[in-house]
């Protein structure tokens, strides 16, 4: 059966040149990078070369301010926890955002409960937050604010430089982190134009391999390590180095910022394509996040009386990928909290789709997608109660009692 | 994820639709928790002579309101209320366990459906 990969967000493949190249360090070069003798050396130098492809792909002024770990969950946990740990002594505010990824959003809520004060700012109906919302979060408490480059769920960027800005021009301290795990390779990232002191991405949504993360450190940053053990990473980040994907994902990252342009150019003409076909072909149906200030590749749509699920079932016999935001896709009878944050009511949320394209799709791809939801979403409509506007009964099921807790 | 059966009434969902002059409908779900279940009954002689019905929800949810159709089809109403959530799920030779939630709409709207219509005769 035809297979259509179209969600790039959760995950891409490896690129073949990165693939080898991993292959190499994992069969040929296996040395431990931290052993003195010929096997290690022979992996130290390209894993420190991988440490210099990464800094200059982010514009960072050291190599030294670069930790590798094992993706962008661990990356988060060590520049929010690090931080908020190391700087205790000067306050215990921390400021963030309602649609952050859960790595940021369920860390915060762990410091939450060890006594630091969390704010979590709402956002508006594209999913974006303001200067000024930021700014008028600021206590003379705050010591740390995480706010993510770009949206996983609908793609919307948030002004990530001017945030920054505004906080360097404050006149206490304030450490700025921002996840970058989905513009990486998509947006411009410079750690100095982001105006951000910690940065962390992973290595798996740029045609790198998994289980491998990043966190850039501005020097001068008060931080602590979370992990403690050898001496590996500068004591950031302690155990043995996965070398093979280290080396691979300075690879990744490299292609990445270096096709980065054209990338997005076709991306952008790709989705724009998508998503006239869709908004125009199916009606009551919305797209999802901001209409311009999005990522290239990324389109959300909400589809008014069907479920997202069945969506998804339905696209995937018909073998193509993409992800919904619907409860029934989370394990939990909730829809996606980005969603819900941006205003979007519950039961239309339960009806969203995420398409994310990549570099090997296609235009005709595109086609092959819109040709099959059309009647996927007709036919499901057609199964819904809701189509006719029927009135709704209150849940009394068990499940949704406790949904609304 | 699901069982072939599952995916085969989902795909090919027995008893879809309305049923116009229908003698009793059942509703449970809310749009805010992802699923509705609306089951039509035409009865005649306290015996199910035709179910149809309407859900919105995951594959899971149209799956078990299909087979619960099928169960109940030309049973009578005692018969009818026998079934269970449980039995529904088993005959689709179960369910992943956080969607048991979906599953426990398909027999609970069907038993609202007897109810409704035991309602109406108890009013005629």
């Amino acid at each position: 059966m035809r297979r259509v990969y179209f969600d790039h967000a959760a995950t891409t493949p490896v690129d073949p040149e990165v693939a080898e190249l991993v292959m190499k360090y994992m069969t040929e070069s296996y040395g431990n990078p931290s052993s003195v003798h010929s096997f290690g050396r022979e992996v130290k130098k390209p894993l420190e070369y991988a440490r210099e492809q990464v800094r200059k792909a982010i514009g960072a002024a050291h190599v030294g301010e670069i930790a590798f770990c094992s993706g962008g969950t661990e990356a988060a946990n060590m520049a929010l926890r690090g931080a908020a740990y190391a700087n205790r002594q000067k306050g215990n505010h921390i400021i963030t955002t309602a649609v952050e990824h859960h790595c940021v959003l369920t860390t915060c809520e762990q410091l939450a409960k060890e006594g630091f004060e969390v704010t979590v700012l709402p956002v508006d109906q594209y999913g974006r937050i303001s200067v000024e919302d930021v700014a008028n979060a600021l206590t003379d408490q705050t010591i740390l604010v995480s706010i993510m480059h770009a949206n996983n769920e609908v793609g919307t960027i948030m002004p990530i430089a001017e945030i920054g800005k505004m906080l360097k021009s404050q006149e206490r301290r304030i450490i700025f982190h921002t996840d970058a795990v989905q513009s990486i390779g998509k947006l411009p990232v410079d750690v100095d134009q982001l105006n951000v002191d910690m940065l962390t991405f992973s290595g798996h949504k740029i045609y790198g391999p998994k289980g491998i993360g990043v966190m850039y450190l501005r020097r001068g940053t008060w931080w602590q390590p979370i992990m403690y053990g050898g001496g590996q990473e500068r004591r950031r980040r302690p155990g043995t180095e996965n070398a093979p994907a280290i080396i691979g994902l300075g690879r990744a990252v490299e292609m990445a910022v270096a096709n980065r342009e054209e990338e997005a150019e076709k991306l952008t003409k790709l989705r724009d394509k998508l998503v006239d076909r869709v908004l125009s072909s199916i009606p009551n149906s919305r797209l999802n996040g901001h209409p311009t200030e999005r990522l290239p590749g990324h389109a959300s749509f909400c589809f008014e009386f069907v479920e997202g699920e069945s969506m998804l079932l339905s696209l995937d016999m018909q073998g193509i990928a993409i992800s919904s935001g619907s409860a029934c896709t989370s394990g939990s009878l909730e829809p996606s909290h980005v969603l819900l944050a941006m205003g979007i009511p519950k039961e239309i949320a339960h009806g969203s789709l995420r398409v994310t394209l990549g570099k090997y799709n296609t235009e005709e791809e595109v086609d092959y997608f819109v040709d099959n939801l059309i009647p996927i979403v007709e036919r499901l409509r057609k199964m819904s109660p809701l189509t006719g506007g029927g009135a709704c009964t209150p849940c009394a099921c068990a499940g949704c009692d406790q949904s609304k807790k | 994820m699901y069982s072939e059966k599952v995916m085969d009434h989902f795909t090919n969902p027995r008893n879809v639709g309305e049923i116009p002059d229908a003698d009793a409908v059942g509703q449970v779900g809310n749009p805010s928790c992802g699923d509705i279940m609306k089951i039509f009954l035409k009865i005649k002689d306290d015996r199910i002579e035709d179910i149809k019905f309407q859900t919105f929800g995951c594959g899971a949810a149209i799956a078990t309101s299909s087979m619960v159709t099928e169960m109940a089809k030309n049973k009578t109403l005692d018969e009818a209320l026998k079934i269970t959530n449980k039995a529904v799920a088993e005959e689709l030779d179960g369910l992943p366990p956080q969607k048991m939630h979906c599953s426990n709409l398909a027999a609970d709207a069907l038993h609202a459906a007897i109810e409704n219509y035991r309602q109406k005769q108890k009013g005629a």
